[in-house]
Order: structure tokens, then sequence, then C-alpha cells
């Protein structure tokens, strides 16, 4: 199978910038990202981009301002793992001979607050059938009665991501928190306070893939890259049912691409030194523990105790801070993701380095549903 | 006058949720499809609904969402029926001292101006 290089990452912070356009941030990611590549004007033969709420022709927009058009441009929009659906897409068309050098980018600029989504009809969300932290809250729920979870392991796990944040420049919240504050917030939905959930953001992100030279002297490829949907059942899957049946021996979404992704990677959850998943809020991040085989059902809070996940730890999860810490634009989530990893694995992350990464994981999983889980090697 | 929030859903007297239930994989469903959710087949025949359930999961809303104009704070749950279907629901505020499993019962709800949609609330508020 052909090796594919990641020949170049760039970014665009996440966060809130008034007076900068969705198209703005793009161009940011995409400037960087083909100059950390040195790729020359017409390098790239495709482009593929992740969004769900920039609109018609969002990356048209992006490569238009650079005058970098004329090759496809292929919109991509698959929930919260648009920017993993991209990189999908574009890593196959490398493997298949399509291409040789593919541009892979995403960028978002959402409203605050509660998300809303053209997925639900009106009359869902008049109902008041359409509250997304309501869902995520008895998801948290359900993993705390099944998996031994507490509130005090969620504040935690926040504890631990806004902690990691603090370390990266590049991320919204900055601030530490302790996990009594992250108990005093307001209680959005219960068992979720405020601090447990991630908010909706701006920013962009974008990747160079290109087909990995024949000396080798590729520093980091893509082993990876999935993209799963839901099998039905679950009436607390991101697919957000109106009902569901007992889901015991359904696989999430996220499971299956993982075991997908592990498998053509041809690694396994013990030789990943360093994970970047999906915290949309605190139990999130937990269940995916489970779901990506990260740990057994009930390991998590002894986890959070020896702090494995923490920097320093055995396995590191979201050094960057977690979208918990970054925020949550939606199509460059997770290509944000991948621009963290390849610089771990550089040995570019500066005061947040992963000693040693050589193998890393990264997961989205969202509306749709849809999962997305990339593996990245040294 | 009472105006579904969306037809074909409910009934309003007496209450109840219009489902199907599938002839091959005989798995209930709501709402009512033209195709089984569960195994894509055509072969699903429409049902009614039991009118009670379980409590299998619940929260409170405490700020009202885009696009929704009714009460705050409102109950949000999960209901599971005898059939083995779990049902996404509104659930009768406040919600603090629900217990798992506890016995609940569908009820009509307006949500204002006349138009209505279902809820459950526990078997003991109605001396059931």
């Amino acid at each position: 199978m052909t090796s594919v290089e990641i020949a170049g990452v760039g970014l665009h912070p996440f966060g809130r910038f008034d007076g900068v356009s969705v198209t703005d941030m793009g161009v940011t990611a995409v400037k960087a990202a083909l100059a950390e590549a040195a790729i020359p004007r017409g390098g790239f033969q495709a482009a593929f981009c992740g969004t769900a709420y920039a609109g018609v022709a969002a990356g048209h927009k992006v490569l238009g301002a650079l005058a970098l058009t004329g090759m496809p441009i292929v919109n991509v929009e698959a929930g919260c793992a648009s920017g993993g659906a991209a990189l999908q897409l574009a890593m196959g068309a490398i493997q298949a001979g399509q291409y040789e050098s593919v541009l892979v980018f995403g960028m978002e600029k959402m409203p605050k607050g509660i998300i809303r989504s053209t997925f639900f009809e009106p009359w869902r969300e008049q109902a008041g059938l359409a509250v997304t932290p309501a869902y995520f809250a008895l998801r948290a729920q359900r993993l705390m009665r099944e998996s031994g979870i507490t509130k005090n392991d969620l504040a935690d796990l926040v504890v631990k991501n806004r902690r990691h944040g603090v370390n990266n420049p590049d991320a919204m919240f900055r601030k530490e928190v302790s996990a009594q504050e992250v108990l005093n917030s307001r209680l959005v939905c219960d068992p979720l306070h405020l601090f447990m959930l991630c908010s909706p953001n701006e920013g962009a992100a974008a990747v160079v893939l290109r087909r990995a030279p024949a000396d080798g002297s590729a520093r980091v490829t893509l082993a990876s890259a999935v993209l799963r949907s839901h099998l039905p059942g679950s009436v607390l899957g991101e697919a957000t049912p109106l009902s569901g049946i007992d889901d015991s021996f359904i696989p999430p979404p996220s499971t299956l691409a993982a075991k997908a992704a592990f498998e053509e990677a041809g690694v396994g959850p013990d030789d990943l030194d360093i994970v970047e998943c999906q915290d949309t809020d605190a139990a999130r991040e937990l269940l995916a523990w489970e779901e990506l085989g990260l740990c057994a059902s009930g390991d998590q809070a002894r986890i959070l105790a020896d702090g494995d996940a923490a920097i320093g730890g055995r396995r590191p999860v979201n050094v960057s801070g977690g979208l918990l810490s970054k925020g949550e634009p939606l199509g460059a989530s997770a290509l944000g993701q991948v621009v963290e990893l390849v610089r771990q694995l550089r040995g570019e992350a500066g005061i947040r380095q992963v000693a040693g990464a050589r193998v890393g994981l990264a997961h989205t999983v969202g509306r749709g549903a849809n999962a997305c889980v990339t593996i990245i090697k040294a | 006058m009472h105006t579904p929030v969306h037809e074909g859903l409910f009934t309003v007297d007496p209450p109840a949720l219009l489902g199907a239930l599938c002839g091959e994989c005989e798995h209930h469903c709501f709402p009512r499809l033209a195709h089984c959710p569960y195994c894509g087949c055509e072969n699903v025949d429409p049902v009614t609904l039991s009118d009670h359930g379980t409590l299998w999961g619940w929260t409170e809303v405490t700020t009202a969402p885009p696009g929704y104009e009714g009460v705050v704070p409102f109950g949000f749950g999960i209901v599971e029926l005898p059939e083995g279907l779990r049902i996404v629901t509104r659930l009768t505020s406040p919600t603090a001292t629900y217990e798992y499993g506890m016995a609940m019962r569908l009820q009509i709800v307006d949500l204002g101006d006349g138009v209505v949609t279902w809820e459950f609330t526990p078997e003991t508020e109605r001396g059931v």
C-alpha cells in the first residue's frame, strides 16, 4: 500500500475573532500548511474542505482568495467528523494513485451558545426535543450508572484538559480550573455543569498530504484515516433518533472506526503514545476511552486518579487541552487534532511536548452520526 | 383546540404514541416509518404503543434552546416501554426526585397557544 506523508500542517487559532471571516481563517491555515510543505503554486492536484456551517462552496472561497483554484475542490460535511472525512477522501485518493499531493482543510465560525442544527426538523426544536447538551447529559448519566463514574470524575477530567490547555497558545481557554470551580459553574443539564461542556467557536486547520518519498525520508506518515457512521439502535448515539432499542451488542461508530483504523495502521491501543479525542463534554471523553479500546469500562476513575491520561502520564490524552480548552469549530476540530499530533510527533510541541511520541491517535464523533479515527506515525 | 406539534406521532385522546412493528425483525419503532429502521424491510404494521414504561434517563433543560418558545425549565429523558422501545421524551418538571426504573405514564402537554406534544410523568403523581 502507498505510504502517505503529512508534509505540512497549519492552524488558525481556535477562539472568537470578531471581524475575521471564516474564509480569512481558512486562508491563514492553508497558507501555513502549504508553506510548511514547501508546495509551490499548482503543486497539489485536489483539495478537500471539511465544514458544516460555512455554507455553499466554502472551500472554493478560501482557495479563490489565494488564486489557487482550477483543481477539484470538494466540500465535505460529516458533522464533528467533517475534517476526518475530508482526510479519509484525500488519503484514499493518494493511495489509489489518483493524486500525488492533496490539500485538506477545515474551518468554522459558530454562533455562541447551544448549537442549532438543520439536522433537526423545526417541530423537534419547538417540542424541546433537539437540545444537544441535554442529550450529552443523558449520555453522561448513563456512563455514570454503567461505568461507576462520579460527578467528581467528570470535574477531574475538565481539570486535566484545562491544565493542558494552559500550555497551548492556540486554545481559547488558557486558565486552569479547580474541580470545585467546575462543580460550582452553572448547572446546564444535570449532571453537566457549564465548565464540563465545550464551547462552539471559530478556527481553521489545514494539512498537506502527499505520496511518501520512496527513500523513506517522510518524518510523519498518515497510517490510517477512517470514517464510519452509526448502526441503528442506540437511543443516545450521536444519530439522536427519537427512539432506540437495547444497544448492548451494537458497536458505536467510534468503535467501528477505531477497529478499522488500528487494523489498517497495524497497531493496537497499547502502541499509542498520545491521543487526542472528542471531549465535547467531560463524559464524552471518558466514554471515548472505552469506545476506542483505550480502557475497560469502569477503569476511567482509576486512570484519572493515577494521572495516566495527563501529560507526563503513561498515555496522555488531549495534551492540546482538548475541545474543553480549545473550543469546537466543527469543520476544523478533527484536523486541529491532526495538527497537534504532527507537531508532537515531530518533537515541535514546545512546553507541552510528550517525550518520545511516535504513534498518535485522533478521534472525533458527532452529528450524523459520524466518527473518524486517524492514526499518525513518526 | 389542540394542534399536535407534528402530525402522525401521537393521539391526544386517549394519549398514545403511534409506532410500528416490523414483521421481519420484530422490532418496534417510533415514529411510524415506511421502512423498518433496523432491517430496512417494508413489512411494517402500524401499532399503538404502550402508554406506560420505566424511566431510563432524565435531565432538566434550564435555558431555552434555539427554536424553543415554551416554558423552562423542562424535563427531558428516555422512557423504556414494555415493548423494549426506548422513547425520547419530555418529562414533567421538576425531575429532582426521579429515579432510574420508576414507573412513568404518557400524557399530553400544552407547549403554548394550543400546540401540544407528548410527555411522560411519574405514575405516583396521578395516584395510580
